[in-house]
């Protein structure tokens, strides 16, 4: 029941080590589960350690090799406007979502639309370690140990049509669990959107862990998607539908400012935000900011995707 | 009525107030370097303490603006007593606000900060507030209101209405997207000018008699 699964690689990644806080919390589940009489309570405490145990996963190629920020930075300065607005509200108030069960549908211009649940998407491939740089629009990155799969190899598995040329992300919007939503600060659901060769691309992650866990809450649990070559807000959280559509979709952001937020928003020190300059960042955990590179540093892989096009117009 | 007189407080116990007064003024400050040292200050201290020292420069200056207002509906005029100090806390805090853009988000590059003052209208307003802010601060010493005179240096600090709310539109034109705080910010301060406009006796009566002194503290 809680077999182990075999280890692909040898050698032990920082991010392969249990946080001791998970740990510890593991250890306590366990003394109470201990307390439990075996019989009707074990299914439901059996499915709750599996979400707690360390995922499996392979390096991939495409991480780079930075040192990545603090587990604790990564799950305490979010932006997760569904669990409020300020970056320390995500951790303090995301405990709420529910995240079994999770039904992720795929529908639009495909020849199988699909609802997958979200064990059937852990299933769908060996998940992939991939350490990426995460740039946000305000102005700071830092570098996050991902565990998912190319979003590529879900979209195959429904066969996209000839007539697919945008995929639209719609995240989950319940005001029961995520207490941001009943306030207005953003047309609910949080909409997002890539054009179909950049959903397609290698790079385009569906993320469902970091540092070697499942996603924290605040991270956009089940699963998000991560796409490193652009500002962060692309990369939707809590994913519940997929649509693929003939044209270019709105986005969240798009509604709320479409003078400050364009449909690409690549990562691009040349093109400001209308009110604060794009060329420095702060990592975060460093005290000095860094010089922002183009594509987020990603751009022999993806510069090609925007052949001939003016990324100041198209921002 | 008489516990209300004996909020009337003699001149010792005045001073005594404003050492207590002074010592709370400086806690924002205190709480950000002990937060730095031990680090509390979450994932991005920097920012924490930029946009700190921004929020209490803000709250003092609303602060300072309820002097008049609290002596009026009180009658307690010692309070007057306390307004220079509150209002150079504000050019205190803010000077500190500033200088960690200067330093810390800029690192003195003076070509990137002229740009953004053109270029960034957040920028150019906070900025222009605090350009007023320190004539204000300057002029603060008893030796400079008597060269002054009362006259003229109550009509260069009625600046800090200006000020007021130009400090509240950089806050707003900062916010990403929710603009819930520089709102109640913004009502805030319209509560306190509102009360000058519409307080019986406020304005302009103080210009024409000639008769205004300012705080003798």
């Amino acid at each position: 029941m809680l077999s182990i699964p075999a280890r692909r690689t040898t050698d032990v990644t920082p991010s392969e080590i249990t946080p001791r806080e998970v740990f510890e919390r593991r250890r306590d589940f366990l003394g109470t589960a201990a307390g439990f009489a075996l019989g009707t309570a074990l299914a439901p405490l059996s499915a709750a350690l599996a979400s707690e145990k360390p995922l499996a996963s392979i390096k991939s190629p495409l991480s780079t090799p930075e040192k990545p920020t603090p587990l604790k930075d990564v799950t305490s300065y979010n932006n997760f406007y569904e669990f409020g607005t300020d970056k320390a509200d995500p951790a303090l108030h995301a405990h709420t979502l529910k995240t079994r069960p999770w039904t992720v549908s795929i529908e639009g211009l495909v020849k199988q639309p699909k609802t997958f649940a979200i064990d059937d998407i852990f299933r769908l491939g060996a998940l992939e370690e991939r350490i990426y740089r995460l740039r946000c629009v305000e102005g700071w990155s830092m570098v996050i140990p991902w565990l998912g799969l190319p979003l590529a190899t879900l979209l195959k598995s429904v066969e996209p049509l000839g007539s697919a040329k945008y995929v639209e992300f719609i995240s989950a919007a319940d005001p029961k669990t995520m207490p941001g939503v009943n306030r207005s600060v953003i047309d609910w659901p949080y909409l997002e959107g890539l054009r179909l060769d950049e959903a397609m691309h290698p790079l385009t992650l569906l993320a469902l862990g970091l540092y070697g866990e499942v996603l924290p809450k605040q991270n956009g649990a089940p699963l998000r998607l991560v796409v490193p070559w652009k500002y962060g807000f692309k990369s939707g959280k809590s994913i519940v539908k997929i649509r693929l559509v003939e044209k270019q979709p709105q986005t969240a952001w798009m509604k709320a400012n479409p003078r400050e937020y364009g449909f690409y928003s690549n990562v691009n020190p040349e093109v400001d935000h209308p009110r604060w300059s794009q060329a420095s960042e702060r990592r975060i955990g460093e005290f000095l900011k860094r010089k922002t590179l183009p594509f987020n540093g990603y751009a022999d892989q993806v510069a090609p995707l925007y052949a001939g096009m003016d990324l100041k117009i198209n921002f | 009525m008489a516990w209300w007189f004996a909020l009337s407080p003699g001149k010792r116990h005045v001073g005594l107030f404003k050492i207590a007064l002074f010592a709370v003024c400086l806690i924002p400050l205190l709480r950000l370097v002990w937060g730095a040292w031990n680090d509390t200050l979450g994932a991005n201290p920097i920012e924490f303490i930029t946009r700190s020292l921004g929020s209490w420069a803000l709250n003092f200056l609303l602060i300072t603006l309820c002097v008049t207002p609290l002596r009026k509906l009180t009658g307690w005029n010692w309070l007057l007593q306390l307004r220079r100090m509150l209002g150079l806390y504000v050019f205190f805090y803010a000077s500190l606000h500033l200088s960690t853009y200067l330093w810390l988000d800029k690192f003195f590059d003076w070509q990137e900060i002229v740009k953004d003052i053109f270029k960034r209208p957040f920028i150019t307003i906070g900025m222009s507030a605090f350009a007023m802010l320190l004539p204000l601060a300057l002029t603060s010493t008893k030796g400079m209101v008597r060269r002054l005179g009362g006259l003229r240096w109550q009509r260069l600090h009625r600046l800090i209405y200006v000020i007021a709310i130009c400090a509240v539109v950089h806050y707003w034109w900062l916010v990403k997207l929710d603009v819930s705080l520089p709102a109640i910010y913004s009502v805030l301060l319209c509560i306190l000018l509102g009360f000058r406009l519409l307080w019986p006796g406020q304005g302009r009566r103080n210009d024409i008699s000639g008769n205004f002194k300012p705080a003798q503290d």
